[in-house]
Formats: structure tokens, C-alpha cells, sequence
């Protein structure tokens, strides 16, 4: 029977709490209230099964971003099928599939059943595709191997002439079983692995696991070791938004500023590896606190060279934004509309170019960013140009937060040691990577080893964005809209 | 637009002189690690944490004495340094070219007399890991020059992604910025297998990206070469094999250079990509030079750290 009292448990970003605390609904009322929240301003974080004697408890885990604080519920254990939540709110239409794929939970009256990335033989188990019928409409088929140097994928457009109708993505070519390798973790091999879940978002991933690790050991990294993490995450955005104008400017053909990107990149990578002795700061976090320090003599080093990548990049971006014919390739091009992102859950630089206000680091500050926050960059077209204009204001606000940062550390040491996680907790980290929203949720068994580990990376939310951004535009426009959403393959993947 | 083309001017030529000078790396760039082999006491710490397998013992009671097999991987390796950590007798290098024709040459090994309490001592015997000037067969050679003179003036690249966390490939991008500029090597990525003389795989090749790389690997024309990228293309790195990947790319398909690193930085691919080729000893002025260490803060633009 439910219980009209039931309410979601609240919790902040990057805390835990007792498995035995998340309220339980009957299946088909805990999809209702978690409507009802989602009603009320919330947003899917994340939605997955746990395993729980013959059957499988659905977990949702909301975010009030106004309020900045997380809300967490779940289902009893149940079997065979569920009334979907995609039919209200689409932007379950993907954990949904995944569930259905991963335990076998029907979602009644979802209206794309279809594999995320089972695998069939040798090769994704993709199921059919949408067709568009009529005499004039062609099919276009992409991937898995892509002309450029990019990861595999499969795209099926249907067009009629130049125009793109519908295109419909398929995945899993990436799938390497992460999740699955996580089962009664952390093991020897989970902190490398954690860094190569998307090996360009190897900081925000590492600081999402080891905050949930944090989290579930009931305690937190030293304040110098979240200044640390804060710094080379926003030396990760730093070099792969610099990437991205590069390659943006690389495919309408104007060749300065793709040039001068591709060198800076490197420049930022290189201060990356000053700080950690590698270009994607492999090895630097850990749980309970960062594996190197930066001292005084190598932070003022880090100071001046990024004072000259900065430098750079303003100028090859000037470059960029002066010439009418790059912005007239990518105005008006690949648009999202803001109704449109706000149902369909999208996150990061891809929803802020939508003029929506959604940054973990401004919504649910954890770590260093509770002390030290920058202003969130939005922009309100949602086509290509606010694309690339929301990447170009956060390279000017992540290095004007760089330089106010790295010369204010605080004191103490780098690493603690870490209890080890509690038992039958459940523990949520969220963190900004550079494409959006990267969460990570643990729930511990008996033993307090991982029970079950979820990871969304942000282009589980965003890659359904590229594909109405495609509506209705050349598809000869495909490069450029790709590029400006430049989502993972491997983070979706898994 | 004169501005941007003044602007562009002033900055110059930025592209590194490697090969023709040796790599210009940070000091404290992780590469390679070194192992004191004569002088290591205790492999089990460093096996103990190493995340991949790369480094791994294996004890033999005897008769006639009972000893240890020690190994150090260079193809499994993410030069995390975490044995480094725990190991004295373990030092993390920058050293990145380590790209090698076969697998086997990736890996060194050494044996040494077991104590009683589970140390080692006496080093038996070692064989050290062959380096890119390794000797190999006489019709091996023969068909290697062969390839050469075929591909060796200008080569074209099809970059196959069969699984990797997409840091091989911001790396391999990286050899396409002015800093590293392949094509001044006559090298350029092309955009079908049809139309290429290498493929450049990452991995670890999945079971879902099984079929496409044998495909593509089909669709390449013959000669053609294939190297294997980063720790996951040589030997599954850090997810090795499980029911979603298949590991190793020489488990799907045949191997002709392997390039270790997680990720190899641009030094690393060029070195492999030219050794592939066989254009390496044409480049380098002294190829057993050691890597230049970069200065502190005036590193010069194409430094890999």
C-alpha cells in the first residue's frame, strides 16, 4: 500500500545515505511520484536497477537545482513491467531502455523500445530504425567507422534532398563492461579504470568516484586536495573547449584558429602534466584526497604559462568571432530550442547554449567549489553559435577562475587515509566535467563492497539533443552540429 | 582579416624538430618505469598494485633451487607509477619511445634466486627488453624493406577506434596540429580504409567493434601495416579482456608495431609510426640518445610533457 506521506529522501551533492532511509513505492506509484517531482522542477539525474532478490528495485535520483539539493526514492522489488515514465517526461526515454536492457523491467507505452548497447554476435544489437516513407526520401547511413579520427558510432538519417528529416544514433560499438568490472569493488584496477571511462574527462570522473568513495567513508579530501581537483578540472575544460573552437573552426574552413587551437590544446594538456606528470591527469585523484601536490615554485611556473595559453587562445578565438563568415555558418544552424533542452534533460555547455542556468558547480557545489565559484556562462539561441559563444565565455571564465585560484591554496596535506565505505550506503557524487553533469552513485553491500555502481556520463543526456538539433537542417550541416555538442561515445557507452 | 594574418605571422613556426632532435619532454612527465633488476629485493609490492598486470612474479619451489620469474610488461603498463610508489628499486622515466615490432620485445624478464621469507636476491639471469633496433628474421627483414620502399615515401592513415576511452585519439589528433605536423613526413589520415596504407588502431577492441575492425582491416589494400595504439591496443591495458572486449588488437587482427602508453603522447605515436615505416634511423641524428629534458618554464611550444 503506498503511503501518502511518502516523500523522496533529500541529500546534497557528494553525501550518502543509508540504503535502509531511501523510501520504498510500489512500482507503478513510485514512477507516479517521481512525476510528480519531476512536475515540480526536478530533473533526472539518474534512473537504474538494483538487483534485489528475484526481482529489481527501480532508483531515481532527482536533482532541484533551484534548491541545490538532490532527492533520492526508489521502488519495491518487482518483476515484468512498469507504466513508463517516458510517456510524461522524455527525458527517461534512455534509462528506461537501459533498464529494460540491463534487467529486463518493461516500461508500458515507451514509445522507442529498442538495445542501448547490448552486443549481437560481434557487433551491437541495434534493433530497427526509424523510417520516414515516401518517394523523394533517402536513407543515409554512418559508422561505426567514421571518416574522421573519432570514436565509433552509427548514424541513420533520413533525409529528403539536402534536409535531414530525422536522425536516429546508435551506440554501443564502446561498450568495454566498466560497470560490470565495478560488481563487489572497488578493486585494484577501479581508480584506472575510473580514469578512462572518458579518457578526455579523466579528472571529473576520477573526482566523481573518489568523492562517492569520500562519501561513503563518511568523511571528505583535505581542503588542499579539493583545491587541487578544482584547478585541473578546470585545466581539462580549459584544453578541451580550446579543442573544440579548433576543431569547429577546422570544419567551416578557417584554418587560423584551428591551427593555433590545435597547438594550445597541447599547452594546456602540458600544464595538466606540471601538475601530475601526465597530459590528462591520470594518477592525480584519489580517494581521499590527490596524488601530487603542486608547491609554491611549480604553481607560480603554472601560473605564467597559463597566462600565455590564456593569452593565446583570446587571440585565436578573436580570430574566430571577427570573421562574418564563420559566424555566418553557425548562426541559425543546429537549433535546440529552450522548451525543448529542458525535456529532454540536457546538461552542461549543450543546455547553457539554450539559456538554461544548470552547472553542478553553481547548483550543487561540492569540494572546492563551495568556497570558490565562477559565474555560470549562458546563452540563449541554441544553435551552433551558442554553442561555440558558451565554450568561448567559459575558456575566459575558467582561466579568470585559474588565476584567482591557484594563487589562494589552501594549507595542509594532499591525501588522508580512507575508512573504508560504510556498509548498505548509498552515495551520490556530481561534478561539472566539461561536457556537462558527470554522476556517480554507489550502493554498498553488507560488506561494503559495491553492491551496484552507476555512471552517467553527460552525453547520456545530450546525444538525443544533437539529434533534433539535426531536424531540419542540411545535412551537410552534420560536422558542425556534431562538433558543437562533441559528445563521448566511450562515456555512453561504458 | 590582415590582423589575423599579421598576428599569424608573428607567431612564427611552432612545429617540433623531432625526430631530427631528440624528444623534448617535462622532467617530470611519467613514461617508461626502470627497474633496478640487479638490485630489486622484492617484486611482491609492486605486483601487488599494479593495476594492469604489467608487472608480475611467479615462483618455482625447484629443485634444484627455488626461484622467482619476475616481469615487467611494457605493453600492459599505464606508467601510473604506483609501483614506483612502493618500490624503491623502481623509478618512473620520461622516457616515451618505446614503440617496438613485436610484442615479445615489450617485455623483460628476470630470474633470481628465492629466499626463504619470500624475498629474492641473485640475479640469475635477465633478458632486457629488445629496443625499436631489435633484430629480426632474415625474411622478415626482407619483406619489411619490401613494404618500405612501397609505403616508406608517403604514407596515408585510417585511424580505427575499436574501443579506446577516446585518449588515444585527442593524442593522435594532436600529431595533426602545427606542433607535430605529419604531413611534413608525407603522412596524412585519410578518411576510408580504401584508400589507406596503415591502419592505427586503439582499443581494447570490443566485441561490438569485432566485426567492424576485421571489416576494415579487409577493406585495406594490400601491403599494408597496422599498428597497435596505447596500453588497451596492445594488450587490453586496463579492461583486458572480459565479456565485452576481446583485449589485445593482434587478438582480432595481425600487428605490425606496437606503441605503448596511456595515452602514448605525440612523440610516442610519431616514433612508432615512423618506425613502422622505416623512416626512423633516416630522421634521427643519434636514436640511442636519451630524451632532452625540457627546460622549467621557457619549454619550448612542442614539448610533450
Amino acid at each position: 500500500m503506498m503511503n501518502p506521506s511518502l516523500e523522496f529522501a533529500l541529500l546534497a551533492n557528494a553525501t550518502s545515505i543509508l540504503w535502509a532511509d531511501v523510501p520504498a513505492w510500489p512500482a507503478a506509484e513510485f514512477v507516479r511520484a517521481t512525476a510528480t517531482e519531476l512536475n515540480r522542477g526536478a530533473r533526472l539525474c539518474a534512473w537504474f536497477g538494483v538487483p534485489e532478490g528475484s526481482g529489481t528495485c527501480l532508483v531515481a535520483v532527482l536533482a532541484f537545482d533551484a534548491d541545490n539539493t538532490l532527492a533520492v526514492g526508489r521502488s519495491a522489488p518487482f518483476t515484468g513491467s512498469y507504466p513508463s515514465l517516458t510517456v510524461t517526461h522524455p527525458q527517461a526515454h534512455l534509462f528506461e531502455r537501459e533498464v529494460w536492457e540491463q534487467h529486463g523491467l518493461t516500461p508500458e507505452g515507451h514509445p522507442w523500445l529498442k538495445p542501448v548497447r547490448r552486443s549481437n554476435g560481434n557487433a551491437p544489437a541495434n534493433g530497427e530504425f526509424f523510417r520516414v516513407e515516401g518517394g523523394e526520401v533517402h536513407e543515409v547511413a554512418v559508422g561505426p567507422v567514421h571518416a574522421g579520427i573519432i570514436e565509433p558510432g552509427h548514424f541513420r538519417f533520413q533525409c529528403a534532398g539536402e534536409e535531414v528529416l530525422h536522425l536516429e544514433i546508435a551506440l554501443g560499438y564502446q561498450h568495454r563492461g566498466v560497470e560490470e568490472a565495478l560488481t563487489s569493488g572497488p578493486h585494484r584496477a577501479t581508480m584506472s579504470q575510473m580514469e578512462t571511462v572518458a579518457g578526455d574527462t579523466t579528472i571529473a570522473h576520477a573526482t566523481a568516484h573518489a568523492t562517492v568513495m569520500e562519501a561513503l567513508a563518511g568523511t571528505e579530501a583535505p581542503l588542499r586536495a579539493q583545491w587541487l581537483r578544482a584547478i585541473a578540472l578546470e585545466l581539462e575544460r580549459l584544453a578541451n573547449h580550446t579543442g573544440d573552437m579548433g576543431a569547429l573552426a577546422g570544419d567551416v574552413a578557417f584554418l587560423p584558429t584551428s591551427s593555433a587551437c590545435g597547438k594550445i590544446r597541447g599547452d594546456f594538456l602540458n600544464l595538466t602534466a606540471l601538475i601530475c606528470g601526465n597530459r590528462f591527469g591520470r594518477g592525480l585523484v584519489r580517494p581521499g584526497g590527490c596524488r601530487h601536490d603542486l608547491e609554491p615554485a611549480r604553481a607560480a611556473q603554472l601560473i605564467e604559462r597559463l597566462k600565455t595559453a590564456l593569452a593565446d587562445t583570446e587571440q585565436a578565438v578573436a580570430w574566430f568571432w571577427d570573421a562574418a563568415s564563420v559566424r555566418a555558418r553557425f548562426e541559425n544552424v543546429g537549433i535546440v530550442f529552450p522548451a525543448q533542452a529542458a525535456e529532454i534533460g540536457l546538461v552542461g555547455p549543450a543546455a547553457r547554449a539554450c539559456g538554461l542556468v544548470r552547472d553542478v558547480r553553481y547548483d550543487h557545489p561540492a569540494g572546492w567549489h563551495r568556497f570558490a565559484q565562477a559565474p555560470v556562462a549562458v546563452w540563449p539561441s541554441g544553435d551552433v553559435f551558442a554553442r561555440a559563444r558558451v565554450r568561448s565565455l567559459e575558456i575566459q571564465r575558467s582561466g579568470e577562475y585559474l588565476r584567482e585560484q591557484l594563487v589562494a591554496p589552501a594549507d595542509g596535506d594532499m591525501r588522508s587515509e580512507l575508512a573504508p565505505p560504510a556498509p548498505e550506503t548509498f552515495a551520490v557524487a556530481l561534478v561539472e566535467g566539461w561536457r556537462g553533469e558527470v554522476c556517480h552513485v554507489a550502493l554498498t553491500d553488507a560488506a561494503g563492497r559495491f553492491r551496484r555502481y552507476k555512471i552517467i556520463d553527460p552525453s547520456f543526456h545530450n546525444w538525443i539533443g544533437m539529434t533534433l538539433a539535426l531536424r531540419g537542417t542540411a545535412i551537410s550541416d552534420f560536422p558542425i552540429c556534431n562538433k558543437s555538442f562533441s559528445l563521448s561515445y566511450c562515456g555512453f557507452d561504458l | 582579416m590582415f590582423e589575423t594574418l599579421r598576428q599569424s605571422l608573428k607567431v612564427g613556426v611552432v612545429t617540433t624538430s623531432y625526430p631530427d632532435t631528440p624528444a623534448e619532454v617535462s622532467r617530470r612527465a611519467r613514461g617508461k618505469p626502470e627497474i633496478d633488476w640487479a638490485n630489486w629485493k622484492d617484486a611482491r609490492p609492486a605486483v601487488a598494485v599494479c593495476p594492469t598486470g604489467a608487472i608480475e612474479c611467479r615462483d618455482e619451489a625447484g629443485p634444484p633451487a627455488a626461484t622467482r620469474t619476475a616481469t615487467l610488461d611494457l605493453g600492459k603498463c599505464i606508467f601510473c607509477g604506483l609501483c614506483a610508489d612502493v618500490d624503491p628499486a623502481i623509478r618512473m622515466t620520461p622516457q616515451c619511445e618505446l614503440a617496438a615490432r613485436s610484442r615479445e620485445s615489450l617485455c623483460h624478464t628476470a630470474r633470481y634466486q628465492l629466499n626463504e621469507n619470500g624475498t629474492h636476491q641473485h640475479l640469475l639471469e635477465a633478458s632486457p627488453a629488445a629496443t625499436s633496433a631489435e633484430a629480426i628474421t632474415a625474411v622478415g627483414q626482407e619483406l619489411q624493406a619490401r613494404i618500405q620502399s612501397v609505403l616508406g615515401r608517403s604514407l596515408h592513415i585510417r585511424e580505427v577506434d575499436a574501443g579506446s576511452c577516446n585518449g588515444c585519439e585527442v593524442e593522435i589528433h594532436g600529431l595533426n596540429s602545427p606542433v607535430y605536423d605529419l604531413e611534413r613526413f608525407g603522412i596524412h589520415f585519410v578518411a576510408s580504409p580504401r584508400h589507406a596504407d596503415m591502419l592505427l588502431v586503439t582499443g581494447p577492441v570490443t566485441r561490438n567493434m569485432e566485426l567492424a575492425l576485421k571489416k576494415t582491416y579487409a577493406a585495406t589494400p594490400d601491403p599494408r601495416l597496422v599498428v597497435a595504439v596505447g596500453a588497451c591496443g596492445c594488450s587490453g591495458g586496463i579492461f583486458g579482456v572480459n565479456y565485452a572486449t576481446c583485449g589485445a588488437v593482434d587478438a582480432v587482427i595481425p600487428v605490425d608495431v606496437y606503441i605503448p602508453g596511456c595515452p602514448p603522447n605525440p612523440h610516442a605515436l610519431l616514433h612508432g609510426i615512423l618506425l613502422a615505416m622505416g623512416r626512423l634511423n633516416r630522421y634521427s641524428s643519434d636514436p640511442t640518445a636519451e630524451p632532452k629534458i625540457a627546460g622549467s618554464v621557457s619549454s619550448q611550444p612542442g614539448s610533450a610533457a
